[in-house]
């Protein structure tokens, strides 16, 4: 009896195992052929949105190729280290693109990108994901409104520590009705993101 | 012939899986923010369920009736992971969008269902006709979902076309009411729930007109409803 149905086992297991492995076949053949492609995509989509923040006139290095790893800082709010692109016009510092994450938004984190030139101003904000709330706190999306301009050239030396605040907290920041926690997180990271550089200004362009 | 234009008409109306068997709502209320959204997994999960039912159906003689789930569920899986790699590749804008929920069509049961209910049981023209039937009621279903909230809640009409296809689309991003300051409830995960439920309503209602028409009695078992995911 149980050796009836050993063999029955073993003999639909190895249909198992023929199915496994064609399936497995295709899909590593086909990981294969979209490898490539999916790079490519990634690095464009990757290039766009840096063109965003760090215009072409810029630099005239390779921004993808050009990075510096970034250890976890509390500033950043980064858990894990992160990768900085900088930009250069002949090799000389022109800018760098760091990645900040901000903890306290209304629901979960805000990922920011941020491009910080040379002589520690903004050359633009942009956020790379977050979650809050459709229709009120994503207006911190440049897809939704152009509310994360305000940043651009922004730095420590125009806007004093103390005015890095939305305006409700007697800050300069303009913000919209209805949603304040958003906003002030957002801020909170730019400003933290430029202590950060200000800090490590010669390790971000080694 | 004949067969075929059943298939059709299961899948489309009948059986609409979105308003009729309710399989596969997760995706129904978590993406159909846009109808763009709703459209774009609808299609991919239709090209899901056509590749798995006609994969399925030539081999169905050689899978044992007791390791046919894991052998579907494989066959499923490895099948979306081709598609997501495919659209990551080609159409990354798209994949941002989507990205999360292309590899979630793997637990769509509306595919599994499919597959065990049809193509288990049928040549492979009709299976695959019946997988990308089901699929298209469903892209009905999700592109409709979200054209309502889009509008309700935007006051646009597939917005996010430029994102997917290219600049080149942007003219036919329509703005179906000017200036209007949008209705929350529509987008957040409530109103996909009430969105549905009127789909489903009127879908019934129509129904209801076509048999009450004093000639055959109703199909009672096509409007029992069954457990969703």
């Amino acid at each position: 009896m149980s050796e009836t149905i050993l063999k029955h086992a073993s003999k639909t297991a190895i249909t198992l195992i023929a199915f496994a492995v064609v399936f497995t076949a295709l899909l590593a053949f086909i990981f294969q052929i979209t490898k490539l492609p999916i790079e490519k995509s990634e690095a464009a989509a990757r290039l766009s949105l840096f063109r965003q923040i760090v215009p072409q006139a810029m630099h005239n290095n390779d921004l993808l190729k050009d990075t510096v790893t970034i250890a976890p800082s509390d500033l950043l709010g980064n858990k894990q280290p992160t990768i900085a692109n900088r930009a250069r016009i002949n090799n000389e510092p022109a800018a760098v693109i760091i990645e900040a994450i901000a903890h306290d938004g209304y629901s979960g984190d805000i990922k920011l990108l941020i491009a910080i030139k040379a002589d520690g101003s903004i050359s633009g904000v942009r956020v790379l994901s977050h979650k809050e709330t459709p229709g009120l706190g994503d207006y911190i999306d440049i897809a939704k409104d152009d509310w994360i301009k305000l940043f651009d050239n922004e730095s420590l030396l125009k806007t004093a520590d103390s005015a890095w605040k939305v305006k409700k907290d007697n800050g300069k920041f303009d913000y919209m009705a209805g949603a304040t926690i958003t906003p002030r997180a957002v801020v909170k990271a730019v400003h933290k993101a430029l202590q950060y550089f200000e800090a490590n200004k010669q390790a971000l362009f080694a | 012939m004949n067969q075929f234009k059943e298939i059709a008409y299961n899948g489309l109306w009948k059986q609409n899986s979105g308003v009729v068997q309710l399989l596969g709502l997760c995706p129904t209320l978590a993406v159909t923010t846009t109808a763009v959204n709703g459209l774009s997994l609808g299609f991919a999960t239709a090209l899901v369920m056509a590749a798995s039912n006609g994969a399925v159906s030539p081999v169905r003689r050689f899978v044992p009736s007791e390791i046919r789930v894991p052998v579907f569920i494989l066959v499923i899986a490895a099948l979306v992971t081709v598609i997501d790699l495919a659209i990551h590749g080609f159409a990354e804008p798209l994949h941002k969008v989507l990205g999360i929920f292309i590899p979630l069509i793997v637990v769509n049961c509306i595919v599994l269902a499919r597959v065990e209910s049809f193509a288990a049981k049928n040549p492979p023209a009709p299976a695959m006709w019946d997988g990308f039937m089901m699929g298209i009621g469903l892209t009905l279903v999700l592109g409709l979902l979200g054209g309502i909230r889009e509008i309700v809640g935007k006051g646009t009409l597939f917005s996010g076309l430029d994102l997917a296809f290219g600049a080149s689309f942007k003219p036919y991003v329509l703005t179906i009411i000017p200036d209007y300051n949008g209705f929350l409830l529509a987008i957040l995960p409530p109103g996909a729930f009430l969105g549905l439920a009127g789909l489903i309503a009127a879908r019934n209602w129509a129904e209801l007109r076509k048999t009450a028409t004093p000639s055959l009695p109703a199909d009672v078992s096509s409007s029992a409803l069954k457990p969703a995911n």
